[in-house]
């Protein structure tokens, strides 16, 4: 949890990412010392903020008045290189850079964007806290979301399957009858829901997901 | 429109014209029916080994890395030759789209070219636009898509729900319409949409224009019971 300061100073970055959007309120309370003491508190030496197509900007700061060292840029080609080097990542919550992140294995807060008009996003992201893959916070709550978080109980996220949509697709083009593939598609949906929901369904007493899941449960 | 009862040819013409409009707008309408019940349906005449023309549609985000990720196992050598569109202003899916091919291309040792165009396309609706202004955008998106369909002409249109999809698959609604070419749509929700489904791909699923619709959240099948529930792709 904190950073154990015996003589050897480990370099532990917080990267911020907004992906190719423009949410000035996250860089705001990133930027504010309230959310820096915090992660300086919880042992978090650097700050990198990739800001997007905001147009707040950041103050940076070198940290070597052992504060917080800040620094920020708009875009690059390829994160990928900066969520490895990254002890924590916070991030906004799209899809692509939400899943680029679990993928590498990195601790993940995602905060939505409570400005955008159709947010859909937060489902997913309040789907993947509820599995516990990642926090979900909101620009407001991001400050004691960070003082409260237990990194060590985020589940790893074990990366998808396309297999079986591509199998599907193929398949399209070789049945002939169209209730033989219906019985493919539902035998394969029942096998996941198995696969993957039943575990949660069972092992919480989450009522409204049994009702909802129960007919797609062929046995 | 005073009738001229002197020279019945014109009576003759112009009940040959009404006539033959309403047998025309007939034509369309039956043709359409027939064309929204065999949607959803696999095609009985085609044999496994053809390959098949596939165009796959980019959209920025996220939308690009699923659809890489469903390309990464999907049968090459079956859906080829394969056509990428993106909007003209997303500047890094095609890019990932070629990087991919490339990477493809490498690892064929010469012996079969695989072939890939990649193509952009005006943009419906940028993301905050404004509905009504999107009306007309739309319909410069669809002037734009139809020339690019004509060129390509695909048997299969694999789409996962950014708006350029919805010119492009309503166009190859119009062509099935009108016999140029039947091609199979295939829409995949994005991850993303766990309750609700995006616009795009609650207009294909209303209207019946994806022949297979797939969706990665169970409550989504629930929900849209002609969708498929396939696990999440990433």
């Amino acid at each position: 949890m904190g950073e154990s300061k015996d003589g050897v100073k480990g370099k532990r970055v917080v990267f911020v990412t907004v992906g190719t959007t423009c949410f000035d309120a996250l860089v705001k309370v990133v930027d504010s010392q309230e959310v820096k003491d915090e992660l300086l508190r919880r042992g978090y030496t650097n700050l990198l903020i990739q800001m997007g197509r905001g147009s707040y900007l950041p103050t940076k700061s070198s940290g070597d008045d052992g504060s917080l060292a800040v620094d920020y840029f708009t875009f690059s080609s390829s994160i990928a290189d900066h969520l490895r080097s990254a002890s924590l990542v916070i991030s906004h919550a799209g899809s692509g850079s939400i899943f680029e992140t679990l993928q590498l294995g990195k601790p993940l807060i995602v905060v939505v964007n409570e400005d955008l008009m159709d947010n859909h996003q937060s489902e997913l992201a309040e789907k993947l806290a509820e599995r516990r893959h990642l926090y979900c916070a909101r620009p407001p709550t991001l400050c004691q979301t960070i003082a409260s978080m237990d990194l060590k109980s985020l589940v790893p996220y074990s990366p998808g399957d396309a297999t079986p949509v591509a199998k599907l697709i193929n398949r399209w083009f070789s049945i002939h009858h169209f209730s033989d593939w219906h019985a493919i598609a539902t035998a394969k949906s029942a096998q996941l829901v198995r696969k993957y929901d039943q575990p949660f369904i069972l092992s919480g007493d989450n009522k409204e997901w049994k009702s909802l899941l129960r007919p797609l449960m062929i046995d | 429109m005073e009738k001229n009862t002197g020279c019945p040819f014109s009576n003759l013409s112009s009940n040959l014209g009404i006539t033959c409009f309403i047998a025309f707008v007939t034509v369309i309408l039956v043709r359409v029916l027939y064309v929204i019940y065999r949607t959803g349906k696999p095609l009985n005449k085609r044999s496994p080994q053809q390959t098949l023309s596939t165009l796959i549609v980019l959209g920025s985000g996220g939308h690009t890395a699923e659809m890489i990720n469903l390309l990464l196992v999907l049968q090459k050598d079956r859906f080829t030759p394969r056509f990428y569109i993106a909007a003209a202003t997303d500047n890094m899916s095609l890019q990932k789209a070629r990087v991919l091919e490339n990477s493809w291309a490498d690892s064929q040792s010469g012996v079969k070219r695989i072939s890939a165009e990649f193509m952009q396309i005006y943009r419906s609706r940028e993301v905050g636009q404004s509905y009504v202004t999107s009306v007309w955008t739309t319909l410069v998106a669809t002037a734009h898509a139809l020339w690019l369909m004509i060129k390509i002409r695909p048997q299969v249109v694999l789409c996962n729900g950014p708006g350029t999809c919805i010119p492009l698959c309503v166009i190859a609604f119009i062509f099935k319409v009108i016999g140029i070419r039947w091609s199979s749509i295939f829409y995949v929700e994005s991850i993303a949409r766990v309750k609700r489904l995006s616009l795009s791909g609650l207009l294909l699923y209303k209207l019946q224009i994806a022949d297979q619709f797939f969706v990665q959240w169970p409550q989504l099948q629930r929900k849209y019971p002609r969708a498929h529930y396939v696990g999440c792709l990433m």
